[in-house]
């Protein structure tokens, strides 16, 4: 679907509902403002089998059963050189690599916060929350308050519940998942007598929104299936990240500028695989999904930045049952079709067993409200008072991303 | 609280003068009776929605008379059915110290295990009976909600837990969650704050969930003490300090879970002096620091578990304690930004009394602006779906719990399913946004069709629920909105009519 088949959609959506008020904030998404997609990767994955260290002998020792090899060109299970000390994981060869050529990707490694927890839940508060230390606002999200320092950056979350990261916003966030086919339970009559209830109520917008994007993007999304059905001469996969981003690009394109979406998983305690097995898979899934969602913006992408976050890394030695525990500090990845890519950024460190934190996994040294303030800044101008009001206390590093 | 001897005899009384009236067959309506929209809306605040055996007895006794009997919190009761179901459940019936030696076993089993799909085998059991817990603690709860004999004490169970949140899914919390419901909350939810701060404190739940089982001396965890001042009694802004926090986390070193026999049976070795055991609570001496502390200004010597029992007195006399938990009920039961003097009346009435829930409440539900039906509230998930279950169902025993389960997460409000402590939020305002609104259209769908679980178990077959009742002609139909009435007249089918009632403004306003 081109952008003029989009628009023509979304304005028969509009006048096939004549009794529904549409709020302007579903349709107002301003032309070439940034875009920004946050992806969560909950459960904490093992970057060091992303971004492996391959010229530490360190990695090799620590991981005898799940380290990745060295670049071989004639290994296609060895990791794919990025530069002298990083290496990528080959999973990720046909949909991650290419973008890294492009310089359309950077990984932030030893990137994190300073909840040294390890806990799941703690951290992903911590992170959604975006606050310094323990103290502040248990329902304020940075996400939330980087969509009141902007004007029209439309927000959506993704998403079953809308996450942490977009609670306490003072404007509506709307939130719908996209991992399967969001069927509309209403038809147009019962969602207009729904609606109708709530008109004149300070609920009219809140209940009218949320049944005219279900039905819209029931709407947009039929065609974008029946495209992809056509594009892939059959049905496309029906649980893979790539059709759920590429459900997700049709709502970005033209619609909203700030999403949020996460992906589960990541907990590999055992068995966790090496160049082949669960967290590859997991890993080959995720690349694709990015790609596929690079893919569909089109020239949209150029104006697209899309950061990817876990809540923390693992331990840097595997377990005994083939795994790996919950650690500190984590790989971050930035996107973009005009990123400053291709780089390994921020801080480092040389991977070796006396730069571990705590004798156990990698420290933090690119704190992640900083990077984010730094890249925010960049992305939308955002002044140092803004910036405080995102990420209080956060001091902005500008790491050059955007 | 304890119901004093008169009150019980006054209760058995009432109760035999409502079993003429059910005998008689005039549960349902009394037809001649009238019910003013001052009387509905006051019932569809202090119950969990209205069935016709809540109206039943609001007739019979008048609004005072039933609100003596509300806040002598007796009548736990359920339909035999509803009570099989919850008994059934392990999580329930199983004594925790047994749930946690079982646990232990298994976990020390798992790891004697030699790698390989085996030990992967009995790890994922080990997880999946551990969700399992969870989810019959999450069940128990909400069929109690629905079907308990005196919704007002139900109301107060959820808020406490609410109050005094944990996380099923945190360690062994999974294991407990029940028993916090239980035996921790419900026994204290109509009676004195101050024991009802102590029962959570000793509970194996809270001391798991909040760390301060891992608070000892020289290893100071403060977890706990900081929510114990900030969510549980004093509120963020009481003016306390940070060095209010680290005084009373190490008056709370030593306060933790008893560790289990291998046979479930309560540890039989001696314990040094100065140990305090109550169930699976633990205070050992050899853990707490004996070093004489400063709270709130007030001094107190280093002396042991008495500490405690004097940092929570202090605690709960203040007078921000007071204030905040005041002001927290009347946000649950009335208003987003309750009327402040109604807040200041429950206040007062919470320090003369020391603290006695049902006498607060009383101030509150007695309020002119309780029955006063100028003020609205946005029902939160949990209010919404009790409300739904009770008109649907009216004492209807459902054969699967799940689905109400299901609803529960399905609205982001999931019992036992905040990760943080603050709970979930207590106004309107955090569960009306736009995807809340679509889903919460979606769950009045569900229930308004009947098509779902609740019933399958029987093999009943899948029917809208007759909703448009003589209940809902007495309670909800003569106060509906022009918009609400056009809308039910749009309706083409039970099941539409159904949906649309439950997703009305009238309907989620409270």
């Amino acid at each position: 679907m081109n952008r003029r088949q989009f628009l023509r959609n979304a304005a028969l959506a509009a006048a096939a509902l004549p009794t529904l008020s549409f709020s302007s904030r579903l349709f107002a998404a301003p032309a070439g403002s940034p875009r920004l997609l946050f992806v969560f990767l909950r459960g904490g994955y093992d970057c060091n089998n992303l971004l492996v260290p391959y010229a530490s002998g360190f990695y090799y020792e620590a991981r005898p059963t799940l380290a990745i090899a060295r670049p071989d060109p004639n290994d296609a299970n060895s990791a794919i050189a990025l530069d002298a000390h990083w290496g990528l994981n080959p999973a990720l060869r046909d949909s991650i690599h290419p973008l890294w050529q492009k310089k359309q990707v950077a990984f932030v490694p030893f990137a994190g916060t300073d909840d040294l927890s390890r806990s799941h839940f703690e951290t992903q508060d911590n992170i959604e929350r975006g606050q310094p230390g323990q103290a502040g606002d248990y329902r304020s999200g940075f996400l939330a308050r980087l969509s009141t320092v902007l004007t029209g950056v439309p927000a959506i979350a993704f998403t079953n519940n809308l996450p942490l990261s977009f609670q306490g916003s003072p404007r509506d966030v709307p939130n719908i998942s996209l991992k399967g086919d969001p069927k509309a339970r209403f038809d147009e009559r019962q969602s207009a007598i729904l609606a109708g209830m709530y008109r004149g109520t300070p609920l009219a917008d809140a209940a009218s929104d949320g049944l005219a994007l279900r039905r819209s993007v029931s709407m947009d999304l039929q065609n974008l299936e029946e495209e992809m059905v056509r594009a892939s001469r059959g049905a496309p996969s029906a649980s893979s990240f790539a059709t759920e981003t590429r459900r997700i690009a049709a709502l970005m394109r033209d619609r909203y500028r700030l999403g949020f979406v996460d992906v589960g998983g990541w907990d590999t305690h055992v068995n966790q695989g090496g160049a082949v097995g669960q967290l590859s898979s997991n890993l080959r899934n995720l690349g694709d999904g990015l790609a596929a969602y690079a893919d569909a913006l089109g020239e949209a992408w150029n104006d697209t930045v899309v950061v990817v976050v876990s809540e923390f890394g693992r331990t840097f030695r595997e377990n005994g049952d083939r795994g790996t525990d919950h650690g500190h500090g984590t790989v971050h990845w930035v996107l973009g079709g005009r990123i400053n890519g291709g780089r390994v950024a921020g801080e480092q460190v040389a991977v070796a067993q006396p730069s571990l934190l705590q004798d156990r996994d990698y420290p933090v040294l690119n704190n992640y409200r900083d990077v984010y303030a730094g890249l925010f800044g960049r992305l939308w101008g955002l002044g140092r008072d803004q910036l405080q009001t995102v990420f209080p206390q956060a001091r902005p590093r500008d790491l050059q991303l955007a | 609280m304890r119901p004093s001897p008169s009150s019980v005899r006054r209760g058995r009384a009432v109760l035999f003068a409502a079993a003429l009236v059910l005998a008689a067959g005039l549960v349902q309506a009394t037809p001649g009776a009238t019910l003013t929209r001052e009387d509905v809306t006051w019932l569809r605040r202090a119950g969990f929605g209205i069935d016709s055996a809540v109206l039943a007895r609001y007739q019979a006794l008048g609004r005072a008379r039933y609100l003596d009997e509300l806040l002598a919190g007796g009548d736990d009761t359920l339909p035999p059915a509803i009570q099989a179901t919850i008994d059934s459940y392990p999580a329930v019936s199983t004594p925790p110290a047994e749930l946690l030696a079982q646990y232990r076993g298994r976990q020390r089993q798992l790891k004697a295990m030699p790698d390989g799909d085996a030990k992967l085998a009995a790890k994922k059991a080990l997880q999946r009976d551990g969700r399992e817990l969870v989810k019959q603690a999450q069940q128990a709860e909400l069929l109690r909600a629905v079907y308990g004999g005196n919704p007002l004490k139900e109301q107060m169970v959820w808020f406490w837990l609410n109050h005094f949140s944990v996380y099923g899914a945190k360690g062994r919390v999974r294991l407990l969650a029940a028993d916090y419901e239980e035996r921790v909350i419900r026994p204290h939810a109509l009676g004195r704050f101050r024991d009802l701060v102590m029962a959570t404190l000793k509970s194996p739940a809270m001391l798991e969930y909040l760390d301060n089982d891992k608070n000892a001396a020289g290893k100071v965890n403060e977890n706990y003490a900081r929510e114990l001042m900030e969510l549980h009694t004093l509120g963020v802004d009481a003016g306390y300090t940070q060095q209010d926090v680290q005084q009373l986390a190490l008056i709370l070193t030593g306060a933790g879970i008893a560790p289990p026999a291998p046979d479930g049976r309560p540890d039989a070795r001696r314990r040094p002096a100065g140990a305090v055991r109550e169930g699976l609570f633990l205070f050992n001496p050899r853990r707490h620091d004996f070093s004489d502390k400063t709270l709130l200004g007030r001094r107190i010597r280093g002396s042991g578990h008495a500490e405690i029992e004097q940092a929570v007195d202090l605690l709960t006399r203040q007078p921000a304690c007071a204030r905040f938990v005041s002001r927290q009920l009347a946000e649950y039961f009335l208003a987003d930004r309750p009327p402040p003097a109604l807040v200041d009346a429950m206040a007062r009435t919470f320090q003369q009394s020391d603290g006695d829930i049902a006498r607060v409440l009383r101030t509150l539900l007695a309020s002119p602006e309780f029955a006063a039906t100028g003020t609205r509230k946005f029902a939160d998930p949990m209010r919404f779906l009790a409300a739904a279950m009770r008109l649907s169902l009216d004492g209807r025993p459902v054969a699967d719990a799940a689905p109400l389960a299901n609803w529960m997460a399905q609205l982001g409000e999931p019992p036992f399913g905040r990760i943080t402590p603050d709970g979930w939020p207590l106004d309107g305002a955090s569960w009306s946004g736009s995807g809340q609104m679509a889903r919460r259209f979606d769950v009045a769908a569900a229930i308004g069709s009947g098509r779902n679980r609740l019933f399958v178990a029987d093999g009943a077959p899948r029917t809208p629920p007759a909703l448009d009742s003589p209940l809902f002609r007495r309670t909800l139909a003569p106060w509906l909105s022009p918009a609400t009435r056009a809308a039910l007249a749009k309706a083409g089918t039970a099941q539409e009519w159904n949906t649309y009632l439950l997703a009305s403004p009238d309907f989620n306003y409270l």
